[in-house]
């Protein structure tokens, strides 16, 4: 009973100085405690708002990409300027280096009210039409050449400084010689824009062309051929293998030093810097067992060595998640290991593999550095019709794009991010649906 | 036969051998099938493995060894005089022999005739099938090339016959083999464990060609410039305009690389340490189940994005932003409205690669923290210390160990970087402490040097190797020492 006595006359303290209660620093403490909780939202605050900003940099920049300004106008097929001497008949390489751009710009003259005389006026008339206009005529000239000396209405690609300054991202306030479009095209601009002959149409060239040194006319079509042709050869090469290693990791390799070896080896693979499966493709691929420079079937090839770490870690992961009572059930009633692995186990696993490896092909669509060394940062304007051909890939587009420096660039390369982020937002969702649609819990 | 033709032929044959021989096993089974050692689709597994992989293994050693064979004979073939020259001398002139033989095989015979009776206009008439050639041929080329041609095609022939023989004698003694008796299940499950050891030492194959190759090609640099005056020159001024011209000497100093790998890595472990560190013990300690289930995997969106985005973040946002920034608070600061950072700096770059590697350390440690066991954490809640207290004064310090194997991770991660340095670091290899100035890595020098045109002979690309080797030695460092950390402390809770 010694402790009451203590006790009593601690409540009769505390009682009589209730109002200056012994400072412990309590206060001081639960403001550590809230400066402490402050810090750390605001960490995740920070995070959150970098991954805000990213995306909104790139799609407030890149959502203008996805449309195109076009022009509409009656062309005169005129064989004035086509074949003047009509040599045609004679010589059809005639039809294919014709003056088309004059074509074009002299139809745009008729509708603007230009005259024929005013060379200043005919060269700013010019500056509103894309380049790609000569390939377009010309293909349409050559493959019905009856149409010279006929008048059709044609939709060809505004220039890029149209483009921009019709999608209002030309400043017109800056003082006129320090813009790209002169007053007197922006008044055209507006001019056709009223009668309809301009207006914005869905961009189906983002999508379908090639490298072209016009921002108006290039595209991504032949980068995503490349990066489908490496996302197949990786997915044909490292599923299968990377599954057939983490198996014989997982369920059949003994305990010994050769095993730890290449279990501390795959998890240093894993944390490589990409750029040196890069050089490793370029020594290896490319100089030693000679096969072409900027093709597809290299790129595919290391980007394949890049992965397999990745998807033999979630496969051997995947493999450990199923519970030991499945193999000793299927040995039990006598099946062989193999056919325990091969029957019982890895179907159960396969969910876990397949997702894993949808992350690591993620991985791989949007790795750009050893791309880079392997040469694939080349000027492709053709579809490459096999993985043998000089390719490219969306992230290297995207790089090279991002290293052009004209403003109608910008708006491609955001583009393309965009493209490329939705493709990788699409694999992630279908990994997380596939995970959330078969995991099992065991 | 082409090769691809030849492997579908040899496939249909593995068909055939599988059906053939599960057909016969089932066949000796006479319907009662637990007469049988295994299953009958074994026996047919084993006939066709044993078609496939002979004959596959002989076309792979044909594909790799004709080649050889063929250039050797071709070259013994040579003159004299041609003999003498040096072997690069002779390398090029067997590449000619090479197109010619390509020509040669597109002329009709008629035009072949012809050409072989008068070699001097090999040159116009090749040139019009399409194969251009750097000179006119000297006449022993005609023949070599003639000889190439018949020995490739005569090799062609032999390695189509010699394939599908081996891969029709596999088949039949497999298939005489088979017996009720016959261990078909063990022998095919023999087979699928090679292939699976095979897979798995991929792994193992690739780290030897990753250091094998690079060692050779920074073996071959290392013969060029002095390894001292690569590992501690100050200079980087490899000269490429001077490429291929005789006195091409140029400086290859690897420290200013290393310094502006070190302080742009640096500025990035300043952003991501602090952030990810406090974020994964927000989510581990207090975080309540649904603010977790939201900000942890769009915190880990931020891993998921290509580097190559951050890269043009940093260059088109990120810094034009810091530099106009900069402007704006030396005009108000001085009046005078000129930017102290450049759009391309080491703050630029290290910020962005910051940004990236929060969720690396954020998810590293998350789990580190969360696998401090729970009685240590009661313990000193159970003294009254609060939560900050607890986790300033118990979980990080039990943590330490796994916490710094993860920032060396996240470490090795950021020497690595290339794209966002590419991008956003600048190309100047300068020696200087002033984060607003632009400084360059490791990385984008390999990048830089490598694209273009390449000559594997020039210590202008061979750099490359040597740059790349010390990388993956530093990060290779990094990453072993992790590990070892990591697995240590694991235990210690084990």
């Amino acid at each position: 009973m010694s402790q009451v006595s203590p006790m009593s006359s601690m409540s009769s303290i505390g009682a009589s100085a209730r109002p200056g209660r012994r400072d412990i620093g309590l206060g001081r403490r639960y403001a550590a405690e809230r400066r402490f909780r402050f810090y750390g939202m605001a960490a995740i605050g920070f995070g959150l708002l970098f991954l805000f900003l990213l995306l909104f940099s790139v799609v407030s920049k890149g959502y203008t990409a996805f449309q195109q300004s076009m022009i509409t106008i009656p062309v005169a097929f005129s064989e004035q300027v086509i074949d003047k001497d009509n040599e045609r008949a004679a010589n059809p390489q005639k039809l294919v280096s014709a003056n088309y751009p004059v074509v074009a710009r002299n139809a745009l003259a008729k509708v603007l009210g230009v005259d024929e005389k005013d060379r200043a006026g005919l060269k700013a008339v010019n500056g509103l039409i894309s380049d790609s206009v000569r390939t377009q005529l010309r293909d349409l000239v050559v493959a019905d050449p009856s149409i010279i000396g006929t008048t059709r209405d044609v939709t060809f690609l505004a220039s890029g400084d149209l483009d921009s300054a019709f999608k209002g991202q030309i400043n017109l306030d800056v003082p006129e010689k320090d813009r790209k479009i002169s007053d007197r095209q922006v008044g055209w601009m507006n001019q056709l824009a009223e009668s309809g002959a301009l207006s914005k149409h869905f961009n189906t060239g983002l999508f379908v062309n090639g490298a072209s040194s016009r921002p108006e006319a290039a595209g991504v079509g032949v980068a995503l051929v490349g990066s489908l042709y490496m996302m197949l050869i990786v997915l044909a090469l490292s599923l299968p293998i990377g599954v057939a290693a983490s198996i014989y990791l997982e369920e059949f390799a003994p305990k010994n030093r050769l095993t730890d070896l290449i279990e501390v080896n795959i998890n240093n693979l894993a944390a490589v810097p990409s750029i040196v499966y890069g050089l490793l493709g370029l020594a290896v691929f490319v100089n030693f067992a000679g096969f072409p420079r900027s093709a597809a079937l290299v790129g595919g090839l290391v980007l394949t060595l890049m992965t397999l770490p990745t998807i033999i870690i979630a496969t051997r992961a995947a493999l450990k998640a199923v519970p030991p009572s499945i193999r000793a059930a299927a040995l039990g009633l006598g099946a062989s290991k193999m056919q325990t692995v091969f029957h019982h186990v890895l179907p159960l696993a396969m969910p876990g593999i397949l997702t894993g490896t949808i992350i690591g092909l993620a991985h791989a669509l949007g790795e750009t550095a050893p791309l880079l060394l392997i040469g694939m940062v080349a000027f492709v304007a053709d579809v490459p019709a096999t993985p043998l051909d000089p390719a490219t890939a969306l992230p290297v587009q995207i790089y090279m794009w991002a290293n052009e420096a004209e403003r109608a660039f910008v708006e491609r390369t955001s583009g393309a991010i965009i493209v490329l982020l939705l493709f990788l937002i699409l694999m992630n969702v279908g990994a997380i649906l596939l995970r959330r649609r078969f995991e099992r819990r065991w | 036969m082409s090769v691809s033709l030849l492997l579908l032929v040899v496939a249909g044959i593995g068909v055939m051998g599988y059906l053939a021989g599960s057909w016969r096993a089932g066949a000796l089974a006479g319907g009662k099938a637990s007469s049988l050692h295994s299953r009958p689709g074994y026996y047919g597994a084993f006939v066709a493995v044993w078609s496939v992989l002979p004959a596959v293994l002989v076309l792979l050693v044909w594909i790799v060894a004709s080649p050889i064979y063929i250039g050797s004979t071709v070259r013994n073939g040579f003159p004299e005089e041609v003999k003498a020259e040096p072997q690069a001398t002779q390398n090029l002139d067997y590449n000619m022999i090479g197109a010619i033989s390509r020509g040669l095989s597109l002329l009709s015979a008629q035009e072949r005739t012809a050409l072989f009776a008068d070699g001097s206009a090999a040159r116009t008439v090749l040139a019009a099938k399409g194969v251009p050639l750097a000179a006119d041929p000297a006449p022993y080329m005609l023949t070599s090339a003639d000889t190439l041609n018949r020995m490739t095609v005569a090799s062609g022939l032999l390695r189509s016959a010699l394939v599908v023989l081996v891969a029709l004698a596999g088949a039949f003694f497999s298939y005489r083999m088979i017996a009720p008796k016959f261990r078909a299940r063990n022998r095919v499950e023999g087979v699928m464990l090679g292939g699976l050891l095979a897979a798995s030492s991929i792994a193992i194959l690739t780290t030897i060609g990753i250091v094998a190759s690079m060692l050779t090609e920074a073996i071959h640099f290392f013969n060029r410039v002095p390894a001292w005056e690569f590992f501690f020159g100050t200079v980087w001024d490899p000269r490429f305009a001077a490429a291929g011209a005789a006195a091409s000497a140029g400086q290859f100093g690897l420290v200013p690389l290393l310094a502006g790998t070190l302080y742009i890595g640096f500025v990035a472990m300043l952003v991501a340490v602090p952030v990810g560190l406090f974020a994964a013990v927000y989510m581990s300690e207090y975080a309540s189940r649904t603010l977790r289930s939201v900000a942890k995997p769009l915190l880990e969106v931020l891993a998921g994005i290509p580097t190559i985005v951050y890269g043009f973040f940093a260059m088109v946002t990120v810094g034009p932003f810091l530099r106009d920034i900069s402007a704006q608070m030396n005009g108000l600061a001085t009046g005078n409205f000129a930017s102290f950072i450049q759009a391309q700096s080491v703050l630029t770059a290290g910020f962005v690669m910051g940004i990236m590697l929060i969720p690396y350390v954020s998810s590293l440690s998350d789990d580190i923290i969360t696998a401090v066991p729970r009685a240590l954490r009661d313990g000193s809640l159970g003294l009254g210390a609060t939560r900050s207290e607890t986790i300033k004064r118990v979980i990080l310090p039990a943590a330490l160990p796994g916490i710094v194997g993860a920032l060396l991770m996240t470490a090795s991660r950021a020497i690595g970087e290339t794209m966002i340095v590419v991008l956003a670091a600048g190309v100047a290899a300068r020696m200087q402490l002033n984060p607003f100035e632009p400084m360059t890595t490791v990385t984008v020098k390999i990048v830089n040097q490598l694209t273009g045109d390449l000559e594997f002979t020039s210590p202008q690309t061979l750099v490359a190797f040597a740059l790349g080797i010390t990388l993956f030695v530093i990060t290779l460092c990094l990453n072993i020492y992790a590990l070892y950390i990591v697995r240590k402390y694991r235990e210690q809770y084990e």
